[in-house]
């Protein structure tokens, strides 16, 4: 099995975005692939834009990091101009502008989310066309496959900031239990009016889904071990 | 009849959509030094790019005075939205409108929002003081009154042919700026509907019209506010007679003392 240490950076990721009542909670896995071999098992995809807009990167390495650059750069100068905090509306249309101008180019999908006082949390999806999609919620990346049924089923409105959290980082776990570009440690960020909020979940203190195994010393201590827990939902 | 070319100049930019506060409480309602005595510039008035030895831009000076000379335009601001009455003629003032426009349509088109009163009337304030920096462009020779309905309320801006440009109450600018601005210092606008607001807005103009002097004229009026569903229109016709109505019954009951 070849690595190919020199393929392009990708975030195959898993990105999540979740409106709650009062707020957003954003989520992502943490692992960048070169290949198949695992170029940072620990990498932050939840990028700051200004004080109140973040966003969750996917695709390549590099596209999603200079677009953030770039929108941070703008919205920088629209905030001085306005006087006031840029509203996560003008964030998204900003990225959609370079995504859609240069869609020849660029192979990122971004879910941008934030808190601004006249519209409270919002999220919205910017796939790889360029599209700008306002959504209750949003998933991205190649792990979000997996999460569509899931969401379908667990996604209600009007949740509670803990409910939100909690119902992100389960999703993102449950990715990174099927997909293979998708690993490491769970990160989320929670924007409200009161500010925003980082947390992190180490890969090993999640939850075990169905046929996962323990963390092993030995092999040979499968042979002795209790059968793996039964999926809950 | 009522073609409102003329007035153009001094029309309202209408917006309705995001953003923008002025935290800043706007300056008084006075504008200009008014200068009685035409002072010559003898020489160093004949370029907008020349200074004269007491620091001043002629030009620029000669531009405000080409607004003075016009009718008087006033805009206030009620609790509930803006009103403007026109009464005089700006020929410049297409441009400056031109251009509102295509900056209300960039901002929208790269931002994604309608765009907020502040950053248009600052936008139009810049392009008009683009206009006093170079020899090859004469400064503009028309004031704006702009009035607008973004996320943050109602809000009235006036940007002059220098290119200065505030956040007001009220406004005036035009042959009687001064005794408007003298009228409207008598409202107490913060609890004046936008109904009432056109009612005194009209007395206003009739009052300084002077019969004598002033050619006839007529009278035109807009307003953007809740009851125009936050759009700026012209004042709804039986609203616009009874405001004439009532500013002629004012007026002769001022005569007749």
């Amino acid at each position: 099995m070849d690595l190919n240490l020199d393929a392009p950076h990708s975030m195959g990721t898993t990105i999540i975005g979740v409106t709650y009542n009062g707020g957003v909670v954003l989520g992502a896995d943490s692992r960048t692939s070169t290949g198949m071999y695992v170029a940072n098992r620990a990498s932050d995809k939840i990028t700051q834009l200004t004080d109140n807009v973040y966003v969750c990167r996917s695709g390549s390495a590099a596209d999603s990091q200079v677009v953030s650059d770039y929108v941070r750069y703008f919205l920088h100068q629209h905030t001085i101009q306005l006087g006031q905090p840029a509203t996560v509306k003008v964030s998204a249309n900003l990225i959609r502008m370079l995504a859609y101008n240069n869609k020849n180019m660029l192979q990122t999908g971004l879910i941008v989310g934030g808190w601004d006082k006249y519209e409270g949390g919002k999220i919205y999806g910017v796939p790889l066309g360029g599209t700008v999609v306002e959504q209750p919620f949003a998933i991205g990346g190649s792990g979000s496959s997996y999460l569509y049924g899931f969401f379908d089923q667990a996604w209600k409105e009007n949740m509670t900031k803990e409910e939100a959290e909690q119902l992100v980082v389960k999703a993102v776990s449950l990715a990174i239990a099927r997909d293979g570009a998708s690993g490491g440690v769970v990160r989320t960020v929670i924007i409200n009016s009161e500010g925003v909020t980082r947390n992190f979940y180490p890969g090993d203190k999640l939850q075990l889904w169905h046929e996962e195994l323990e963390p092993q010393n030995s092999l040979l201590d499968i042979l002795n071990a209790a059968g793996p827990e039964p999926m809950a939902i | 009849m009522e073609q409102n070319r003329g007035p153009i100049g001094q029309r309202q930019r209408c917006s309705s959509g995001l953003t923008t506060k002025k935290s800043s409480p706007p300056p008084p309602i006075l504008l200009r030094s008014n200068q009685k005595m035409s002072s010559i510039g003898t020489g160093y008035d004949l370029s907008v790019t020349t200074f004269s030895p007491d620091g001043r831009v002629f030009q620029i000076e000669y531009a405000a005075k080409a607004v003075d000379n016009s009718g008087t335009v006033v805009g206030i601001k009620c609790k509930d939205g803006i009103v403007m009455a026109v009464a005089g003629l700006a020929a410049d003032g297409r441009q400056i409108v031109a251009r509102a426009k295509s900056e209300a349509r960039s901002y929208e088109s790269v931002y994604g929002d309608a765009v907020p009163v502040k950053e248009l009337s600052e936008r139009v304030a810049s392009y008009v003081h683009l206009c006093t920096l170079y020899w090859w462009l004469r400064p503009f020779g028309c004031g704006v009154i702009l009035g607008g309905y973004d996320k943050d309320g109602p809000q009235l801006y006036m940007i002059e042919p220098s290119g200065i440009s505030y956040r007001y109450f009220g406004a005036a600018i035009g042959k009687g700026k001064q005794a408007a601005k003298t009228e409207i210092e008598k409202l107490k606008l913060s609890e004046m509907t936008c109904k009432e607001g056109v009612i005194e807005v009209a007395k206003i103009i009739y009052k300084l019209h002077d019969e004598a002097k002033d050619k006839a004229f007529e009278l035109e009026m807009s307003w953007i506010c809740e009851e125009s569903k936050r759009e700026h229109q012209k004042v709804p016709d039986d609203l616009l007679e009874e405001a004439k109505t009532a500013a002629k019954t004012a007026l002769e009951e001022m005569d007749a003392d």
